[in-house]
């Protein structure tokens, strides 16, 4: 059974169709890329994916489930995770908050025991500060645990979201162009990283990403979008000579 | 059938009335996102101007002694250009240090409500709380349609209201300056490119709504001669829901909720305990926010990632 | 040791204000303006948690008040006292002091649920659009209660007093028979050291005060709490890492408008009279600026501002008419024209304003005292 199947997506606003019938699948520890020029539809294909738009026809099941009109955060309690294009962190708390927060769908207490301060209380907060804390060690950002994260450089700030994504012990962990914004050495740290993650942890790991450097050193496979609509899909290398990506991306030789 | 017909014209005055008020809040939240609460208590400044300018010119008992023709006529700009002094003096004294900074936009809103509050309690402070009333300045003239009784005064109110919002639908669709506000409404950041200041701008909005509220307080204080210190603040809040059920930052939507407004409660007032007015106009201003979260003309939130 | 510290300052300040109170050091007017101060903080720092730590602009937190007042001025007096309205006492005087926080408690059941009035429509507008639902909360708050006519109307609503009295003759008794247990023959009730109405209030504002800022401490050191603050700093986030942000704004409304019943019933039995009328914007407005003054989401900085606020006011009571005099004395002031107290309304704006232009986030902005002090953490924690 694939990890995450969608069939069918259909995505429309207004009068913009932003997206026409996108099927994939990505089986479990796969390492998959979707890619296309800008404005093609990716981040949509995510937004749906992780429950903040409701597709407009079809359908999406992760892990077995149907998570059409599931909101975001029963999704993430199913263990999928993402990550933004443009950062959004949670800047005036901490780095360990920010990372402890993503246990929210874990808790395991409410609000009474919080208020009441019950010996549940203590016991759930002090496995979520582990939980926390071993994250940032994994990542590397212990030292900037009590830091703001407005107040770090931007690669670190791309970490601290990739640390709070996996905070939940997601199975799916999608990430919106990880690499954007990255210079090469960054990009390379980051290569690094999510391998490391993926081999690691086995996690099943769907990325959209500009840097071709990324994508070709990462991805098993790649699907390619432009319009809303899958133009190519398969290896690498087969998708990077396919003429109609090609042609999506340096635009028609023809006009 | 005629008791509905007159109820309907009082509506359309107190529409009126909130409409000249709420264009000035949605004027401000186009171009600055701030929610003006002074601008009910402008409406009032512009009201006791009114008062002393007209006071200050009439025959019998002012300086001046013009006829009360020529006093009207002499009114209603000065009130106007000097309401809108108030309302650009508000924005370089309050406001524009605030946003300079770059402050919290909820800063700006707590400081309009302060300078709100200044306003009426000065002016209580200063003038005390004995109620002043404007001297008549219109011959008053009942027109009988179909057994309907229209006084030319409310013709009047009515009239200027459609007219201000024409003139503005023009300003704003026709000159560089109104253009240049719908401009900042979409992308503030954008406008300085284009090589228009934005303070200029800013300063124009203040100027346009101010001395819209400040012909609707001489209106006013004509139609209802006496003056409190406290009748810019119900009444401004009223036409700021007014604003907001229209979708505020839409000229359409504050002239379309303020007579909405003013039809709810002049019927509630004529057909059920006048208590329940306030109940009523604010259900409806719920009612409609529920249904539309961001009223009638507004467009719609969207969050993008 | 150091978790415990704040709280024994706070008792001991307690004991000593009551103390204070007991043994006439403190005259009425000082007792009323203490307990104002407690009631205020309980306003100020529940309105914080909606509009300084969810980010949300609430300008109606007045509203939820005047709903605690009224229903439980309206329980007290069912429960305690024969009326007009309700007939005999339900329980009956003697209860009084045992069954009072059954009022405390009812009354910020229903000033919660008259949250839900403003968290509903949370779901789907914010900002400017929820700071109008806030004002017409207010305002249809004050509307339904000024037209039903049993309770008062717009005339008011009283007879808590009764209530109160009953509660003080309670523990005078009780007093009485511990004295008596500890085999002196002295009767407290008859004596001067009688406690006093006023001071049975005092003692329950200062609880009321203690369990408000405990829970409001408690809730935001939580992980479970900060899900506010994460709403407020980025929503998309919020909802995406696994917050359900529709049940966090319910819970940061409800707790916050509960609270704010709980300001109102106190409020209430102190002065022994409400009217909706007290409860109006201008009430509202006071609570804003006691957060903005304090700094948004910063507990300790509110709770300095609504001391400071209740404080400045009095001082303005004395201020003013001191002014007029020598103003008068010096010939600075025409003779035929008076200072009166309405400028207390514009002085505290403009102070606002003017904080506002050089210091936009408030005493203490968005830290605790810990922060700005850290010296102070050796002695307690907020944690």
């Amino acid at each position: 059974m694939p990890l995450l199947e969608i069939s069918g997506l259909t995505q429309r606003f207004g009068g913009l169709q932003a997206l026409t019938d996108f099927s994939c699948r990505l089986e479990e520890g796969e390492l998959v890329g979707l890619i296309g020029p800008n404005g093609a539809g990716k981040t949509t294909v995510f937004n749906i994916v992780s429950g903040f738009y409701k597709p407009s026809a079809g359908q999406v099941v992760f892990a077995g489930r149907e998570t059409n009109g599931l909101k975001p955060h029963r999704i993430t309690a199913l263990g999928m995770a993402r990550t933004f294009q443009n950062i959004r962190l949670w800047h005036d708390m901490t780095v360990l908050d920010n990372v402890r927060l993503a246990r929210s769908a874990w808790l395991g207490y409410g609000l009474w025991s919080a208020v009441l301060r019950t010996p549940g209380y203590f016991r759930a907060e002090k496995a979520i500060e582990k939980r926390a804390r071993d994250v940032l060690e994994m990542m590397a950002l212990t030292h900037y645990a009590d830091e703001f994260p407005k107040n770090l450089p931007y690669g670190l700030q791309r970490r601290v979201e990739l640390a709070r994504a996996l905070a939940g012990n997601p199975r799916l962990l999608l990430l919106d162009e990880p690499a954007a914004g990255l210079n090469s050495a960054d990009a390379d740290d980051l290569i690094r990283l999510i391998r490391w993650l993926h081999d690691e942890f086995k996690l099943t790991i769907w990325m959209i990403e500009h840097q071709m450097k990324v994508v070709m050193s990462l991805c098993q496979r790649l699907t390619v979008i432009d319009f809303g609509r899958v133009i190519a899909s398969g290896l690498p290398q087969e998708v990077r000579n396919s003429p109609e990506v090609i042609k999506a991306y340096l635009g028609d030789d023809t006009l | 059938m005629e008791f509905f017909l007159q109820q309907c014209v009082n509506a359309l005055q107190w529409g009126s009335f909130y409409a000249l008020i709420a264009l000035g809040y949605t004027l401000v939240y186009g171009v600055l996102r701030l929610i003006n609460f002074a601008h009910g208590d402008v409406f009032m400044v512009g009201a006791y101007l009114a008062f002393f300018i007209a006071t200050g010119f009439l025959a019998p008992e002012g300086a001046f002694g013009f006829s009360r023709e020529l006093t009207l006529w002499l009114t209603i700009p000065l009130t106007m250009i000097l309401t809108s002094l108030v309302g650009v003096t508000l924005e370089r004294v309050a406001y524009r240090p605030l946003m300079r900074k770059g402050a919290h936009r909820l800063y700006v809103v707590i400081t309009a409500l302060m300078c709100g509050l200044i306003l009426e309690n000065g002016n209580l402070a200063l003038l005390g709380a004995s109620r002043r009333a404007l001297p008549e300045l219109l011959d008053k003239t009942v027109y009988q349609i179909g057994g309907v009784a229209v006084t030319n005064l409310k013709l009047w109110v009515i009239v200027a209201a459609v007219l201000v919002f024409c003139a503005l639908h023009l300003i704003v669709t026709r000159t560089r300056m109104g253009m240049a506000m719908r401009a900042v409404s979409w992308d503030r950041f954008a406008l300085p490119l284009m090589g228009i200041p934005l303070e200029r701008v800013i300063v124009f909005t203040f100027v346009l709504g101010s001395a819209i509220a400040g012909l609707g307080g001489l209106l006013f204080a004509m139609s209802y001669p006496a003056l409190d210190p406290y009748m810019g603040a119900m009444t401004g809040w009223k036409a700021f829901i007014a604003a907001v059920v229209g979708g505020i930052g839409e000229i359409r939507g504050a002239f379309v909720g303020g007579f909405l407004l003013a039809f709810v409660e002049i019927m509630v007032a004529a057909f059920l305990p006048s208590t329940f007015r306030d109940l009523f106009a604010f259900s409806t201003l719920l009612f409609i926010l529920w249904l539309r979260p961001t009223g009638l003309f507004g467009r719609p939130l969207t969050s993008k990632i | 040791m150091r978790r415990y510290t704040i709280n024994m300052l706070l008792a001991l300040a307690a004991v000593l204000l009551v103390l204070m109170a007991q043994t006439n050091l403190m005259d009425k007017y000082a007792l009323q303006i203490v307990m104002l101060i407690g009631i205020n903080c309980i306003f100020a720092t529940s309105l914080n948690l909606v509009n300084g730590y969810m980010g949300e602009f609430s300008c109606g937190h007045a509203g939820f008040m005047c709903v605690g007042a009224y229903v439980g001025s309206l329980l007290s007096v069912a429960f305690f006292s024969d009326s007009a309205l309700f007939g005999q006492a339900l329980f009956g005087p003697e209860w009084a002091l045992a069954l009072f926080p059954l009022v405390l408690i009812g009354a910020m059941i229903a000033a919660a649920v008259a949250g839900l009035l403003v968290a509903l429509p949370s779901f789907r507008t914010r900002d400017d659009y929820l700071a109008i639902i806030t004002i017409a909360a207010n305002y249809i708050v004050i509307s339904i209660i000024e037209n039903i006519d049993a309770i008062g109307g717009p005339r008011g609503f009283s007879g808590m007093k009764k209530t109160v009295n009953a509660m003080a003759d309670s523990v005078n008794t009780l007093l009485d028979g511990f004295v008596g247990f500890l085999g002196f023959d002295f009767v407290v009730s008859d004596s001067d050291y009688a406690m006093s109405a006023a001071v049975v209030m005092l003692i329950w504002t200062l609880i009321g005060a203690f369990i408000c800022v405990q829970v409001i401490r408690r809730l935001m050191t939580s992980t479970y709490g900060k899900s506010i603050s994460a709403i407020c700093q980025n929503e998309v986030a919020a909802e995406i890492m696994g917050i359900n942000t529709n049940r966090a704004k319910i819970m940061a409304f409800m707790i916050s408008s509960g609270l704010g019943g709980l300001a109102g019933v106190l409020y209430a039995h102190v002065y022994g009279y409400v009217n909706a009328q007290s409860f109006n914007l201008l009430k509202s407005t006071e609570g804003l600026v006691m957060v903005y003054l304090g700094g948004m989401g910063s507990l300790s900085g509110v709770l300095l501002a609504a001391v400071a606020f209740t404080l400045l006011v009095e001082l303005l009571r004395f201020v003013i008419p001191w002014l007029n005099t020598t103003l008068h004395e010096v010939n600075l002031l025409p003779a035929d024209y008076q200072l009166d107290q309405i400028w207390t309304w514009v002085i505290i704006p403009l102070m606002l304003i003017l904080l506002m232009q050089f210091r936009p986030e408030g005493f203490l902005g968005n830290r605790e005292l810990t922060h700005v002090f850290p010296g102070l953490k050796r002695w307690f924690t907020l944690k």
